[in-house]
């Protein structure tokens, strides 16, 4: 696809204006088959000696005998231990806490082993800190299957052994005769490699260690370093935030190593009348941005001025003259009032790739002693240098470099100027590269050292400043693979094991005294003084107590002002707050803020200097899915559905529609379903990366367009899973927004989208929305209606029992589960998605597939736009429609999305009805109702009628079209012995022809009520678990028994804001939704 | 694939004749026993009661010595009176040794430290409990003379079995008699008759006596032919007939019951579970908390066969019924182990048993929630394990066989707190005292299939 070689059969098909080459592309068979011929003619037909009937016959008989004869059952062998582990029943889960640190993702995860595999990989609710399993975690430990994996140390194309590694490279960093040894590795924020890369370096002298982040960090790190002195990122934690300003950065993504969402999504939820509020600015439509209450859309550049002159309205200092755009102007004047008002419950956030914006936020959060800002709880999970890397490449190149080492890195796929690092590396003496694939850099190096799985190996990682997490291995090495450490202890002449002098770094210099077992077991381990810390800010606390104010939550305001935005009204009494206005006001009692923002002044007056270059602003990001390219040959990422565009095995270049206008790119829909888009050349600074898809994405800033890293590698991956075009190579100076051109070329491109662009068109009954002013105002009649129809021409609402056409069914007794999802809490993450993949065994179907709508995930992230700006609007245009012109004109504008629509995410999955359309449809009862609530679909049954799938008002059901394991149309991990290693033994794996579905993690229910009866006591709340609910970590997905009155579940039934999708239709689903509230005053 | 079934038919040995069997050695073993006793107790000039002391021999002594072969100790056979002879000892030293050996060794006493040293340093566990008539008796146990039949049972012996071949047995060779002679006497039954019929046929010739000549009649086959009813009845029973074959031969399809393959080792449930009565989940011990009862692994083996390296000689005679060696099958566990008799070599191979019990994979089962939570036998199932030689399938495992099941057993709800509230309810509201599973929501499709 990102190829430009030409390849040609004949030489005929270099002559454009052939007929023949044009003739033989139009028809697959270039003559016509003569059926016409045989089955027209009647005499040939009748002496024929096999009549049709007599084939038939023969089939049916062959048939019938083949499978009789087949009914002898395999013989099947069942080897046991020889001594069994004492640890290992079959049959049982452990669970093991370890932690990835990939580079990229940083997090404390519970491992879920059978019989020794690790299938799962689960949150670590002990950890405090990065303790919530993202998607590409949740999607790791099908890495450790992957059977492209490097099972040996290579040399060149050949295996050697690691004794025969060991000794060849010992010989060569001897005989380097002093020239520079560079370790360039990953972020490893690990105390006990760090010092043996300090022993390493203290035995062979001229060693330099290079941190290399592929999405560099390295402003935000320059900046912090700049005022703080150590490296590493400043901590927020959101849920001290009230007022949350972001400008362009996505931080419930992969901002600064992320992490942020689930203390985001603790304030989200409205209790008692109050939720955070949160502007966002930025250029592409990201998860921060379709989770806002605000959102303005802007290019990059703007970006920085925006910020600059939000600086000069916070802080007063002028930041020169910035000149933006007027409705951006009172944007940012609005949110700096706003920001100015919520005084320490405000936080600013950027994700310009700029120091003198960098320094800016933090110069506002400090003066405002934002309570989310935490610049002491260092994170310190970036490291890299964009100065260090580029020397070392310009080193390397002089020849200057002996022997580089490589751990955890890929330069010659993520730099932008891989080139140049290809012919330095050819220069060195010794190249090695620790790597578990044969990548485009591990095969450009002498040496690749095959590297552990992170489920393989040990290590630790101080994730934040005293946040420790250890790492065990939780199965035994799968190949002849070697980690990092224990060939760095091998070159040093230390003797022992890794794990030995891990535990020994531990006891000296982290433990102080605690036990490292515990610590291992925990996957965690808080250092007393980081567990101390309150996380507010420490640079201006000697005055902090001036400006406190009396508040029974814990809030502060500055400057005494009253102010909640878009919020107090409505408010119980009680929850009110005792205001005590404070006489020393902040201003005067602030003083180290003046001489702090002298240096914020400069940086905001350099930010007010820049300009725009070209036309269109390239700003690159980085999909939940993919994030910087790792793992791009995990199919279950590869088939994510992008949350934002719906898109699967793909990436592209997102443009708004005015642009796209203006260029003549069109995004259209074939007669199957599936999206078209133009092809353009992406050029930066004379780099042109070629054949880049389109999407025209809703809420793009004009003049902007967005591309997201980690596609487009062809090193080390499964054909499959070759998808898209690099953007690295546009990632000039480690910048990532650039002035960039596009143009139009010929092709069309096909996308695997599994949701189209649509809009929601004011159908309340799918989302319900409401801003938190009517929420706290009306009741619940207003903004969560019970849908009403028509009995006897008098309205009744579809709950009652008169308008059913089922009789009730007593589920009293036992257990009755429901799930509640909250739109509110939701950020549309896709953890969930992943959770469920693995959990249930959901098979791959790869590109054209989902193409073909055929996508198998039980659990899916629908995405909607509103019509108008607001959803809200939508609804109102839609209920003041009158007439049939009106309505069809009308109806016809509202399927398109606003220029900044507002989004909203929706998980949906099986609703289980009670009253099920899906059960009553079945021929085979294959489908039946339990008393528990779960909709159960028994495989063994289903004769695949697909009579359910079109009777599920909710289309959750999925139909296997294929055979999806063992099959070598559908290469993916259920295709290789290896990687089903990693199916759950607990879950059927479906066969051709049936119909499969959410089971409300049946296997998980029915374990935790084993459980109970065994130790003969009564569920706890809590214990009850899907897949799903387990992996949210932001508290929007709540599973249990509402026959358990004092539950979690039960509570948020009875809430207002609870409604059930498509309620008028009557099925009475057991999965609940809570109304999505958006903080703004105005609807 | 073919199955290498071994059904109940092809095995004559494995059927209702092995019963008839055990009872005829156990008897003849108790008899043996009877006479021994008699015999040795008139010989033996000791006092102590040599039952008594073989029953307190196998229960504290056994585990590490054996009569004539060393072990973790030495060969105790004669103990007394070879140390009387070769030592001087008496049984004052016996008995202090065997109460509390250990101060023995620290008195200095000179032969304590040599078995002490000889044996490798491991010191005898004191039994401080045994009295003096326990030590007497299990030294009369000790000192009782072979019994050649025993241990060798050869012709002349109480217990001795001859060979029989090709798996025939006294009463298959009688049974063919009978049948034989039985046949026989039909066979001339059938000549006198016709010899009879001949001479009265010559009789009626010589008389000149017309014997009615048979009318023509149509045949009866045409007849049958002819009568359209019949016709119809006879292809109703057997359309019928057939349909109920071809059904039956249907549903058997996939349906293993009586499978019972050949196993790498032979392994016998009767011996362990039935005569020497362990318990089932002594060796499958996940069925207590897993889904699967896990076939033990091979430590679990070892940890009694570290002691049983060979199984008494009445055992091996039963074994040669079955055809088969118990010591060289222990041994092959030893060989899979890699245990040498000393210590382990660490040259280990799996054993690959062969699965009986073979669900589909659609189907979830979990042995915990039917033997821990239901209290349900292991037998219940599987049948009567302990009078199997060799493990065979003996419930059909289908789902109508799951389901009947369900229906009829009553969910036992006693002393379990999960029960209380639901069965109250539940109770209540089908009117019944006991709820059986599928009133509890056992019969459920999603509660097995998912």
């Amino acid at each position: 696809m990102s190829s430009n070689k030409k390849y040609w059969k004949s030489v005929e098909e270099l002559n454009e204006n052939s007929s023949i080459v044009e003739a033989l592309q139009q028809n697959e068979f270039v003559e016509a088959i003569p059926t016409d011929e045989f089955l027209g003619d009647k005499e040939s037909l009748e002496s024929s000696s096999t009549s049709r009937r007599d084939f038939l016959k023969y089939v049916g008989f062959s048939t019938a005998a083949a499978s009789l004869a087949a009914c002898e059952g395999p013989v099947i062998k069942s080897i046991p231990y020889i001594v069994q582990p004492t640890e290992i029943i079959p049959g049982v889960a452990n669970y093991y806490a370890t932690t990835i640190a990939d580079g990229y993702d940083f997090t404390s995860v519970l491992v879920k082993t059978r019989e020794g595999r690790p299938i799962k990989i689960e949150n670590n609710t002990d950890a405090g800190t990065n303790g919530v399993a993202n998607a590409r975690v949740n999607a790791s430990v099908l890495g450790l299957y992957d059977n492209l994996r490097v099972k040996s140390p290579m040399k060149g194309e050949s295996s050697i052994s690691w004794d025969a590694f060991m000794s060849e490279t010992t010989s060569k960093l001897n005989g380097l005769n002093g020239k520079a040894i560079v370790l360039l590795t990953q972020s490893m924020p690990s105390p006990s490699t760090n010092k043996l890369i300090a022993e390493f370096k203290s035995k062979y002298g001229n060693v330099s260690h290079v941190a290399y982040d592929a999405i560099s960090e390295s402003a935000t790190l320059d900046a912090y370093e700049a005022k703080y002195g150590t490296r590493g990122m400043a901590n927020y934690d959101f849920s001290k935030a009230k007022t949350i300003v972001s400008i362009g950065a996505d931080f419930l993504g992969d901002w600064q190593g992320g992490g942020f969402e689930s203390e985001y999504a603790k304030k989200r939820i409205p209790t008692h009348g109050k939720m955070s509020r949160h502007i966002q600015f930025e250029s592409n439509m990201s998860l921060s941005g379709a989770n806002a209450d605000k959102r303005v859309p802007l290019t990059p550049s703007q970006q920085k001025l925006a910020l600059a002159k939000l600086y000069s309205e916070v802080t007063g200092n002028s930041a020169g003259g910035v000149k933006l755009p007027e409705g951006l102007d009172a944007a940012v004047k609005a949110a700096a009032k706003e920001i100015s008002l919520a005084g320490s419950n405000a936080v600013v956030v950027t994700g310009i790739q700029d120091v003198n914006a960098q320094t800016v936020v933090l110069e506002i959060n400090s003066y405002l002693r934002s309570k989310a800002f935490d610049p002491e709880t260092t994170i310190k999970t970036r490291q890299g240098s964009d100065k260090a890397v580029m020397q070392l490449v310009s080193d390397m190149k002089a020849g200057k470099v002996g022997a580089v080492i490589m751990s955890g890195v890929n330069p010659l796929y993520t730099l932008p100027n891989a080139s140049d690092f290809k012919d330095g590396l050819a220069k060195t003496e010794l190249s090695v590269a620790f790597s578990m694939k044969q990548d485009e850099t591990s095969t450009n190096c002498q040496y690749i050292a095959a590297a552990p799985h992170y489920l393989e190996s040990w290590g630790d990682v101080e994730m934040k400043a005293g946040h420790y997490s250890l790492m065990q291995p939780t199965i035994r090495p799968l190949f002849d693979t070697k980690q990092f450490q224990e060939v760095l202890m091998g070159w040093t002449g230390s003797t022992g094991s890794y794990r030995d002098y891990l535990k020994s770094v531990w006891t000296q210099t982290v433990l102080n005294g605690s036990s490292f077992n515990k610590a291992v077991q925990d996957g965690v381990f808080v250092t007393a003084i980081a567990g101390g810390r309150n996380g507010s800010n420490g640079s201006s606390t000697t005055v902090e107590s001036t400006t406190e104010l009396k508040d029974k939550k814990d809030r502060t305001f500055l400057g005494g002002v009253i102010h909640d935005v878009a919020v107090g009204v409505g408010i119980k009494d009680e929850d009110k707050d005792e205001y005590v206005t404070s006489t020393s006001s902040t201003t005067n009692g602030n003083g180290g803020a003046g001489v702090l923002a002298a240096s914020g002044g400069e940086a905001a007056r350099a930010l007010a200097k820049s300009t725009k270059g070209g036309d269109l602003e390239l700003s690159l990001y980085t999909k939940v899915g993919m994030g910087d390219g790792q793992q791009a040959n995990n199919p279950w990422l590869q088939e994510f559905p992008d949350p934002i565009t719906r898109t699967t095995w793909d990436n592209y270049i997102t443009v708004s529609k005015a642009d796209a206008e203006s260029y003549k790119l069109i995004n259209e829909n074939a007669a199957n379903g599936g999206l078209n888009g133009s092809y353009v050349d992406v050029t930066v600074n004379g780099v042109t990366v070629s054949n880049v898809p389109v999407i025209i994405q809703p809420g793009q800033a004009v003049g902007s367009v967005g591309m997201a890293f980690g596609f487009g590698r062809t090193a080390g991956l499964k054909a499959e899973m070759q998808t898209g075009v690099s953007a690295y190579p546009l990632y000039q100076d480690f910048n990532t927004s650039q002035d960039v051109t596009i143009s139009k070329v010929a092709g069309v491109h096909e996308f695997a989208c599994v949701q189209l662009h649509n809009t929601l068109m004011g159908r309340g009954d799918i989302i319900k929305e409401t801003s938190l002013e009517i929420f706290n105002t009306k009741n619940k009649e207003h903004w969560n209606a019970i849908p009403k129809v028509s009995l006897n021409h008098i309205e009744t609402p579809v709950t009652s029992p008169d308008v059913d056409l089922w009789d009730e069914f007593d589920r009293s007794v036992g257990h009755h589960f429901n799930l509640s999802i909250d739109l509110n809490a939701c950020t549309g993450c896709g953890s969930c998605v992943i959770a469920c993949h693995a959990e249930n065994n959901v098979p791959v179907v790869g590109k054209s597939e989902m193409r073909r709508s055929r996508d198998m995930h039980w659990l899916r992230i629908d995405r909607y736009y509103s019509s108008e700006d607001t959803f809200e609007g939508d609804n109102e245009k839609k209920d003041n429609i009158s007439g049939l012109s009106s309505s069809l004109s009308e109806f016809g504008e509202m399927e398109h999305p606003a220029d900044n629509p507002q989004v909203a995410f929706q998980p949906v999955m099986c609703q289980h009805c009670n009253h099920a359309p899906c059960e009553t449809v079945c021929p085979v009862a294959a489908t039946a109702h339990g008393r528990q609530g779960q909709n159960h679909m028994a495989y063994n049954r289903c004769v695949g009628t697909r009579y359910c799938a079109n009777n599920c008002p909710y289309k959750v059901r999925r139909f296997n079209w294929f055979l999806y394991n063992k099959n070598d149309e559908f290469d993916y991990y259920m295709n290789d012995d290896l990687g089903r290693m990693v199916l759950n033994p607990d879950v059927t794996v479906r066969s051709r022809g049936v119909m499969e579905k959410c089971s409300m993690c049946m296997q998980k229910t029915q374990k935790t009520i084993l459980d109970a009866k065994r130790d003969g006591r009564l569920v706890k709340d809590g214990e009850f678990q899907t897949a799903c609910s387990a992996a949210c970590g932001n508290g929007a997905m709540i599973f249990g028994d509402i026959n358990d009155k004092d539950s979690k579940i039960t509570a948020l039934k009875e809430d207002d804001r609870m409604y059930h999708l498509l309620e008028h239709v009557g099925t009475k689903p057991n999965v609940i939704y809570q109304t999505k509230v958006r903080n703004t005053s105005k609807a | 694939m073919k199955k290498p079934y071994q059904s109940l038919e092809d095995n004559p040995n494995y059927n209702m004749k092995q019963v008839i069997y055990r009872s005829l050695t156990s008897k003849m073993y108790s008899l043996c026993l009877v006479l021994l006793l008699a015999f040795s107790s008139s010989l033996t000039a000791q006092e102590g009661d040599p039952a008594n002391g073989k029953s307190l021999f196998n229960s504290n002594c056994a585990a590490c010595h054996k009569l004539d072969k060393p072990m973790t100790g030495p060969a105790l056979r004669n103990v007394e009176t070879r140390l009387s002879e070769e030592q001087g000892l008496d049984r004052a030293w016996l008995s202090a040794w065997i109460r509390n050996s250990s101060s023995l060794i620290k008195s200095g006493d000179a032969y304590a430290n040599k078995i002490y040293n000889e044996y490798n340093g491991t010191a005898m566990t004191a039994f401080p409990q045994l009295s003096d008539e326990n030590i007497s008796d299990i030294l009369a146990y000790t000192a009782e003379k072979v019994d050649p039949c025993v241990a060798n049972p050869q012709p002349g012996c109480a217990n001795y079995v001859a060979p029989v071949a090709g798996g025939s047995s006294e009463g298959g060779i009688s049974n063919d008699l009978i049948l034989g002679a039985l046949a026989l006497l039909f066979a001339l039954l059938a000549m006198a008759l016709v010899l009879v019929k001949r001479t009265l046929d010559r009789f009626a010739d010589a008389k000149g006596l017309d014997v009615a000549e048979q009318t023509k009649r149509t045949p009866l086959w045409k007849a049958f032919a002819q009568n359209q009813f019949l016709v119809l009845v006879t292809s109703i029973i057997f359309l019928l007939a057939s349909g109920y074959f071809v059904y039956g031969y249907l549903m058997q399809v996939g349906v293993d019951q009586g499978y019972e393959p050949i196993q790498p080792i032979h392994y016998s449930h009767r011996i362990h579970a039935g005569d020497n009565g362990i318990d089932c989940k002594y060796c499958h011990s996940s069925a207590r908390v897993s889904k699967t009862s896990g076939i033990p692994s091979l430590n679990v083996c070892m940890n009694c066969h570290k002691s049983i390296s060979e199984v008494a000689p009445a055992t091996l005679a039963e074994g040669e019924e079955f055809g088969v060696d118990y010591n060289a099958e222990i041994q092959k566990l030893y060989d899979a182990v890699g245990w040498d008799g000393t210590g382990y070599t660490g040259e280990s191979q799996p054993v690959k048993w062969i699965r009986v019990h073979n669900l589909p994979d659609f189907v979830y089962f979990n042995h915990s929630q039917h033997v821990m939570v239901g209290g349900i036998e292991c037998q219940t199932c599987h049948g009567p394990v302990e009078e199997m030689e060799i493990m065979y399938q003996h419930a059909p495992l289908t789902m109508g066989w799951c389901i009947n099941c369900h229906r009829e057993t009553n969910v036992k709800v006693k002393d379990n707190a999960y029960y209380t509230k639901i069965h109250e309810e539940l109770s209540k509201k089908y009117g019944v005292d006991q709820l059986t599973v599928a009133q509890m929501g056992g019969l459920e499709c999603g509660k097995c299939h998912y």
